[in-house]
């Protein structure tokens, strides 16, 4: 049986430039994209299927800003569980999971074992939301709130 | 802020997912017509509710192996402008997320690296140098998912 391996591409120079002023603006014409990355319209447009069919490049999302859809309040849940259940991980998940409101869920070694990200549309609603569908969900053994209040910098570009 | 309808959210869950799409295929997908798509797609865009676009990237097939999460609180507060903390953080290539929050820290930062090793390097040689940097928490990411949020 063959096993579908991930093939590690070699990304070069030329790759790494393309990636770097890509993902700087991702809405980029690709004539405006070619010419930043100094290369030609017919060779951005082979590395960039190159790069696709790799997985290195998995697609370009929008971002959605939820405060102009009116969603005021935005609240980081750190969680921490009960281990001594087996299943705790995977019952609090698939439960999270189920409400809207969550718009991230990540995994984590350290202190915090889950965190959450949670929106709402003001902070009634958020009381709401953490009575009634938070505190809820199964297995937790505490759980911090992080309110946000701004955002400094939100650039997931990688340091290509 | 506009009013925004069932249609709306189905436009808004499809550009999440790929944002390359053209008015036919968002309209074909909606029962729309490419026109009456592209009105709404732009609707969506003047009122900022599309704020932009993301290159999604896998960080690991690209050489970074290591997400950390960290919490910190700042030291001598008071002393040190918030300002020149956060210019000083934001500075960082490695730091790609810097939220101010209320609770436990004052700042919550992503901060990606090739592998351990780097990642302390960076902890020490960028972040515990940082004006009126203080205690620090580390969570390292084992996994992250992004949900589509409520767009019922």
């Amino acid at each position: 049986m063959i096993c579908p391996i991930l093939v590690k591409i070699m990304l070069d120079d030329v790759d790494r430039r393309i990636l770097r002023q890509w993902q700087a603006d991702p809405s980029l014409a690709p004539g405006e994209l070619a010419q930043r990355a100094r290369v030609s319209v017919g060779q951005l447009a082979r590395r960039q299927a190159r790069l696709r069919e790799a997985g290195v490049v998995r697609g370009v999302a929008a971002v959605i800003d939820w405060t102009a859809l009116g969603y005021a309040v935005e609240v980081s849940l750190r969680v921490t569980l009960d281990k001594t259940q087996g299943t705790a991980f995977d019952d609090f998940l698939a439960e999270a999971r189920e409400i809207p409101e969550v718009i991230e869920i990540q995994t984590f070694l350290g202190r915090v074992d889950v965190r959450l990200s949670v929106i709402a549309r003001d902070m009634a609603h958020y009381q709401h939301l953490y009575r009634s569908r938070i505190l809820t969900l199964p297995h937790i053994a505490d759980i911090e709130a992080l309110m946000h209040v701004a955002r400094i910098k939100s650039d997931p570009a990688l340091p290509l | 802020m506009i009013q925004v309808d069932d249609t709306d959210f189905a436009i808004l869950r499809l550009l999440t997912q790929d944002a390359g799409q053209g008015a036919g295929a968002i309209g074909r997908a909606c029962g729309l017509s490419q026109p009456a798509a592209w009105r709404r797609i732009r609707r969506l865009r003047d009122a900022g509710i599309v704020g932009g676009q993301r290159l999604v990237l896998d960080a690991e097939a690209l050489g970074f192996g290591v997400t950390v999460f960290l919490g910190v609180k700042l030291a001598t507060k008071g002393r040190v402008s918030l300002e020149d903390f956060e210019r000083a953080v934001s500075a960082i290539p490695e730091v790609q997320t810097v939220e101010h929050v209320l609770g436990l820290y004052d700042y919550r930062l992503r901060v990606v690296a090739r592998d351990l090793p780097d990642f302390e390097r960076v902890l020490r040689r960028r972040i515990m140098t940082l004006p009126g940097a203080g205690e620090v928490e580390a969570n390292v990411l084992l996994s992250e998912e992004r949900r589509p949020g409520p767009l019922e």
